[in-house]
């Protein structure tokens, strides 16, 4: 079959920016196919980590010397620039935190446990949540009393949304999705569902881990009042997470970490607050990690978000056309590629996810096995676990023609 | 390294006609667990008689050939054995059995049932007593 012609993204040009596709596995090109779990780094995001270690490594916010005013001005720059990339009103609103999780625990804490939720107030989840978007609301029903309420998902990977209208009442204190399954790749109605859960005056918090990185976000339109992310999801380094609140809630939740840089006045045995963000920024923070989300952030700007999301629909499109001639494979999540993002859960036959994944290893072809941290999704559809590839900017219609080739190898070892 | 070095015959033969598979009325002894990185899961049946030998074994389950294959070997090797043989079965004699390079990861796959033994033989009365 020919390949589509069009290229969105010079995919040679953004390779040759990682460095880690110089080497080799066992003598075979690397085909990294798992960035849903974490993506490469580009030498940019490599090289701006390493600058600030080796050419103006300060504690930032506090030091009365151009080391310190330099790392503050490029921490507080990363600030802005992710603030920019998700359209915020302002770098105020941008919390950060070590990743996804923390942040969601944040909210789940400070908004929820320490927060105004009272015994009886609801909270609506979904289904295909991430764990880390399920548990931290566990503590708020086991601390606070909250009722927790799932919307559940259609056999083809959409949410029940008419099962959602039934689930809101004025008891819905707080509604919390993702944005993007990790698993079947789903791109949800965020700016519907937040839309209804402000008609009935809950707030609305969004798990943006598997999509910031891969189309373009506007907080604002979207309607979000929390949304979480990671750097190293989005070419960033590991040990950085974002947190964007309105300044609203953000007022309105407590601090998770009481400490330096977040206190205005410490006497013994009380202490009042900095200011939002600051009071959430307890201790130290990972100053080389924020100022190399900062160059993560240029990259992806550079590229451009709405190319980078036209790039992985092509991707995600050949691979849907691809996968679905061989027989005995089974996908998961939706197949209209503009209602999902590039992520494909399959399985193969009777073939145990593991033993795809590695089969598939001995050709140096990365991709993931297991219940991808989603136990309540995969319980749903009745799966042990399955196989994911995930597709980014470095990874072009080869990496696919590579995928399906270990495919058909699985196929004739369980033959 | 191919496919077929990780996939030898002899452990798709294991995996794909499992020895001694399924329930067994009548165990003395039985065990569960799982590997939870996998969803590998390995359930074991123990018949013990009076002289303290393991007359019968099955094993139930679900999970990666590996997992699977290297339970249904471990029947193979505890069949007839005693108890304190089997509590002395250490995790090179299943892993000589699989004989295949595995990673970190893997290792946990190959070892669930050895770990499943090991949880039957804890409630195996002391033959010593």
């Amino acid at each position: 079959m020919a390949k589509p012609a069009k290229v969105l993204l010079n995919v040679p040009a953004v390779k040759a920016d990682f460095p880690i596709f110089q080497r080799k596995i066992r003598d075979k090109r690397l085909v990294y196919l798992d960035s849903a779990a974490t993506s490469q780094k580009p030498r940019q995001v490599i090289d701006a980590t390493s600058d600030f270690y080796s050419r103006y490594n300060a504690n930032v916010h506090r030091a009365i010397y151009e080391l310190g005013e330099e790392a503050t001005r490029e921490f507080e720059g990363a600030r802005e620039k992710v603030a920019d990339f998700i359209r915020a009103k302002s770098p105020n609103e941008i919390v950060f935190t070590k990743s996804t999780t923390e942040s969601l625990n944040l909210v789940a804490y400070g908004y929820g446990v320490k927060g105004k939720i009272e015994k009886g107030d609801e909270i609506v989840g979904t289904v295909m949540e991430h764990h880390s978007n399920h548990v931290p609301w566990h503590f708020v029903k086991d601390h606070k009393g909250a009722v927790l309420k799932y919307v559940d998902v259609t056999d083809e990977g959409m949410l029940k949304m008419e099962q959602y209208d039934e689930l809101l009442s004025k008891r819905t204190k707080i509604v919390t999705v993702t944005l993007c399954s990790n698993v079947l790749g789903t791109i949800n109605p965020v700016k519907e569902i937040a839309k209804r859960a402000h008609e009935v005056g809950a707030v609305c918090v969004v798990d943006a881990a598997q999509a910031a990185p891969h189309m373009p976000i506007d907080v604002q339109s979207l309607g979000a009042d929390f949304l979480a992310f990671s750097g190293h999801k989005m070419l960033g380094p590991t040990g950085i997470g974002i947190l964007y609140g309105t300044a609203e809630v953000l007022e309105a939740t407590e601090p998770l970490l009481g400490g330096g840089e977040m206190i205005r006045e410490v006497h013994l045995g009380r202490a009042s607050w900095n200011d939002v963000p600051y009071k959430f920024e307890g201790g130290t923070p990972n100053i080389a990690g924020v100022i190399g989300l900062g160059a993560a952030v240029d990259y992806l700007t550079k590229l451009g978000m709405e190319a980078v999301r036209a790039h992985e629909m092509e991707v995600t499109q050949y691979a849907l056309d691809e996968i679905r001639r061989i027989k005995g494979v089974t996908i998961y999540g939706p197949k209209d590629v503009k209602r999902k993002a590039g992520v494909l859960a399959f399985t193969i036959g009777n073939a145990h996810p593991h033993d795809i994944a590695s089969i598939l290893d001995v050709d140096g072809i990365c991709i993931r096995s297991g219940h991808h941290c989603a136990q309540p999704l995969m319980e749903r559809y009745d799966l042990p676990a399955t196989a994911r590839a995930s597709f980014y900017v470095y990874n072009d219609l080869d990496d696919v023609d590579a995928l399906m080739a270990g495919i058909r190898k699985v196929q004739e070892v369980f033959a | 390294m191919a496919a077929s070095d990780l996939y030898q015959e002899h452990i798709l033969d294991h995996y794909k006609h499992p020895r001694n598979k399924g329930p067994l009325p009548g165990a003395s002894l039985n065990a569960k667990d799982s590997n939870p990185l996998c969803g590998d899961e390995v359930v074991l049946h123990l018949k013990v008689d009076g002289s303290q030998r393991i007359s019968e074994v099955r094993f139930e389950g679900q999970g990666c050939a590996i997992s699977q294959a290297s339970a249904s070997m471990l029947t193979t090797i505890v069949k007839g054995v005693t108890i304190p043989e089997a509590e002395a079965l250490e995790r090179d004699a299943i892993l000589k059995e699989l004989g295949i390079p595995l990673s970190a990861v893997r290792l946990k796959c190959a070892l669930l049932s050895l770990q499943v033994l090991k949880l039957a033989l804890r409630n195996a009365p002391d033959a010593r007593a």
